[in-house]
């Protein structure tokens, strides 16, 4: 029954998960969706990596939509990510001036994809990170990680998340410094450095 | 060695009765699939292997992941909802309009939000270049729609049945008809991408996606039910979709909802 009865409470259950599939290619990514920060900003960074199986396979039909704070730490609240085009229906992109703070992004032919987005700033007890969120073909529910980038080393260390992972496995969370403001982030699903990845309660 | 039906029945069933028996344990209901759910065999590289951290929302309200992306009347068009009309002709099928609403799990409406489908067009092809399939392409219909909630939480979509659809999971699989959707809620923690089916498909128990859901109950949830009153007279067959959406939410936003 897909009618849910808001009355009673205990009749409102979730709607179960399912993989994307193979085929979103031509219906969910869009244009401009890993430039997320605004044309020319100084805070821009450029994060990227490869997203990688259990045999250390790189996966070519998987996604990631990054969600994160400005560089003050404020929450975005602009939409505009996938602006449309009503004369042809096609995609704008973005206006190239406001931070919407998402982006979605798919890997390429070898598993590889990058974001340019805004340094996030600092919110609550965290460290800065950017919340990522990734899909694909054979992943029945979507997985939940954060990128922390490396520098504040007093920040990281105070951050709660990173302090109840075990000491082995915290450096899956925090990015590589590659320099000019490059950041290396993979994501590992399964094996050997398989990535932590989160859910929250 | 060809893996055929028979071989996937087997384990659907297995992993049914496992269930089954976790829950005659104690165990709690499971509303979600499990992500190492080896009947459907693209799975079993790709889930994680040690368990995943938990965030306790409660202890930080300040966490980006309680506040969600927004989108606006710009980021779609006016007929993005209307998969029959985004070419020159007709596309070929049984027209079919899907209608519900978008909710939080204490039953309230998530306002202004995104909503992405797609599916096969009414053979049973997706309009995407790696399908190898071979049933024709229909040349008015690609089957990609969006749309924001309104003030209920509420959508809708005109487009036209899709069709089943082999893949190559084992030896004579087939995919039952669906569509693809993509919702957001009030917060990133309640993303959420799935799969709406029709009623009575013949092929839920042969499809080891579906079957991925072991809980009878929450199986359902994903079936649309037929509905004549949203069934448009000498257009369309009227399907009525409800989505809950899982996942915590920052407690301030629940005022005034």
């Amino acid at each position: 029954m897909t009618k849910i009865d808001t009355s009673s409470p205990e009749s409102v259950l979730p709607t179960p998960s399912h993989t994307v599939g193979p085929f979103y290619g031509y219906a969910l990514p869009f244009r401009g969706g890993e430039e997320i920060a605004p044309l020319g900003h100084p805070d821009t960074i450029t994060v990227h990596g490869y997203i990688l199986d259990g045999e250390g396979k790189p996966l070519p039909d998987a996604f990631v939509e990054l969600w994160g704070a400005d560089p003050d730490g404020n929450v975005p609240t602009t939409d505009g990510s996938i602006r449309r085009d009503p004369a042809t229906g096609g995609y704008l992109g973005r206006n190239g001036v406001e931070f919407t703070g998402w982006g979605r992004i798919q890997t390429d032919a070898n598993g590889h994809w990058y974001a340019r987005t805004l340094r996030p700033g600092a919110r609550g007890q965290s460290a800065p990170y950017l919340s990522v969120c990734v899909f694909a073909r054979g992943l029945l529910v979507h997985l939940f990680t954060r990128i922390y980038l490396p520098g504040d080393e007093a920040a990281l260390a105070a951050d709660p998340l990173l302090g109840q992972v075990d000491e082995d496995r915290r450096g899956t969370l925090i990015a590589v410094d590659e320099g000019n403001g490059t950041y290396r982030f993979d994501i590992r699903l399964q094996g050997e450095d398989e990535t932590v990845f989160l859910e929250f309660r | 060695m060809t893996l055929t039906q028979h071989d996937i029945d087997q384990e659907i069933a297995a992993e049914h009765a496992a269930y089954e028996k976790r829950v005659a344990d104690g165990a709690p209901v499971e509303h979600q699939p499990r992500r190492d759910y080896a009947p459907y065999r693209s799975s079993v590289l790709r889930h994680p292997r040690q368990p995943p951290i938990t965030i306790d929302v409660a202890k930080d309200p300040e966490l980006v992941e309680l506040s969600s992306p927004a989108f606006g009347e710009r980021d779609i068009t006016e007929i993005d909802n209307d998969l029959t009309r985004q070419h020159n002709g007709e596309p070929i099928g049984e027209r079919i309009t899907v209608s519900g609403r978008l909710l939080d799990r204490d039953g309230r409406p998530i306002r202004g939000q995104l909503i992405e489908i797609w599916q096969a067009n009414s053979a049973g092809r997706y309009a995407h270049q790696r399908e190898q399939h071979d049933a024709p392409l229909d040349p008015n219909f690609t089957g990609v729609g969006r749309t924001i909630t309104d003030a209920e939480g509420r959508y809708h979509f005109t487009t036209v049945q899709p069709g089943p659809y082999p893949w190559r999971n084992h030896l004579n699989a087939w995919r039952p008809a669906h569509i693809h959707f993509s919702m957001f809620g009030t917060a990133f923690t309640q993303r959420l991408v799935t799969q709406m089916y029709f009623p009575s498909d013949p092929l839920f128990p042969y499809d080891p996606i579906i079957q991925s859901v072991t809980d009878d109950a929450a199986r359902q949830r994903l079936v649309a039910t037929y509905d004549h009153n949203l069934s448009v007279p000498e257009f369309s067959m009227g399907y009525h979709w409800d989505i809950v959406l899982d996942g915590p939410k920052a407690t301030w936003i629940e005022e005034g909802r």
